[in-house]
């Protein structure tokens, strides 16, 4: 499975990701600068957490219309996998892949630390190694994470299943519903907050996040 | 061609919660008597010059680039475009 992942000025954890899809689990990952980013052959894509532009005028949405966004579309058109972590998430968002908005956390800080998710829906190559209900642990590190959607859009997610991950007892952003993780209507392309990559080792205090890689190895549409 | 300053402000929708509107009025306007202030919204503020024929067409440009841009996110935020008289 050849990974390609999206490599942004102001990216972080992007060579953690690729260490993780490489060393951990064997797969061909490979970081690609964004504006270098113009094959779509790839099988899937990641574009990883940071502050891509130094989050200027508002996280995500200079990323959005990088030559990289192109491919990405192409490859969402093609029911590809395509995740987004943190940054990632929001500059999906940004570029319309993704419904809602990412808004400042209500605490009004950056807010880092390990949370419980729990699962809404298995039924994505981000989350179908995991079951439904079930909860798992990983970090969170944003500021810009509440997730805001108007009450008519938040009802039609609920029912086309595009709410994919809530925390479970806790909501350290004030996000709306505790939704951490959505998806789009095909539900091939995934952003979530909590950071998979950081949670892919016993050694970095957890390793459920391998499940959402390892979702996307096991995925058959 | 004349030159008009423009202002854009971006802020959340009435919808979408403003937490730092709020601190604001909550701990600084109101904890110092300011009572008459009822509401706080914070924004951002973009301020550009655009060369047009006239205020009306340098008007339509900044909303229009508003919206091919996306300087803001339609889902949470609305805009104002202000424009002053010609430099």
């Amino acid at each position: 499975m050849r990974i390609a992942v999206v490599q942004f000025p102001g990216s972080n954890c992007d060579r953690d990701t690729v260490h993780v899809l490489s060393n951990v689990l064997g797969l061909d990952a490979r970081l690609i600068w964004h504006r270098d980013f113009e094959d779509d052959s790839f099988d899937a894509a990641v574009l990883p957490g940071g502050f891509s532009f130094g989050d200027h005028l508002r996280a995500g949405a200079i990323a959005a219309h990088s030559v990289a966004m192109r491919t990405i579309r192409k490859m969402a058109d093609q029911r590809k996998p395509i995740l987004g972590i943190c940054n990632g998430f929001q500059i999906l968002i940004e570029a319309g892949l993704l419904p809602g908005a990412l808004l400042r956390n209500s605490c009004l800080r950056f807010v880092c630390k390990w949370t419980t998710l729990q699962v809404e829906n298995p039924d994505t190559p981000f989350t179908c190694a995991l079951e439904k209900n079930s909860k798992v642990r990983m970090p969170i590190a944003h500021n810009e994470g509440r997730f805001f959607a108007d009450a008519k859009s938040l009802n039609s997610l609920r029912d086309s299943g595009q709410i994919i991950m809530r925390y479970s007892n806790e909501n350290p952003t004030g996000t709306t519903e505790e939704i951490v993780s959505v998806s789009n209507w095909n539900r091939n392309v995934v952003g979530m907050m909590p950071h998979p990559e950081r949670a892919s080792s016993p050694l970095l205090g957890g390793d459920d996040g391998l499940k959402v890689f390892k979702s996307m190895m096991e995925w058959t549409p | 061609m004349n030159r008009f300053p423009v202002e854009i402000i971006i802020s959340n929708k009435p919808q979408a919660r403003d937490p730092e509107g709020e601190t604001i009025a909550r701990d600084l306007v109101h904890k110092e008597g300011f009572h008459a202030v009822k509401d706080v919204r914070t924004g951002k503020l973009l301020a550009i010059s655009i060369e047009a024929e006239d205020e009306e067409s340098a008007r339509k440009l900044a909303i229009k680039m508003c919206n091919d841009l996306r300087l803001y996110n339609p889902v949470a935020h609305s805009i104002s475009v202000r424009v002053e008289h010609q430099i």
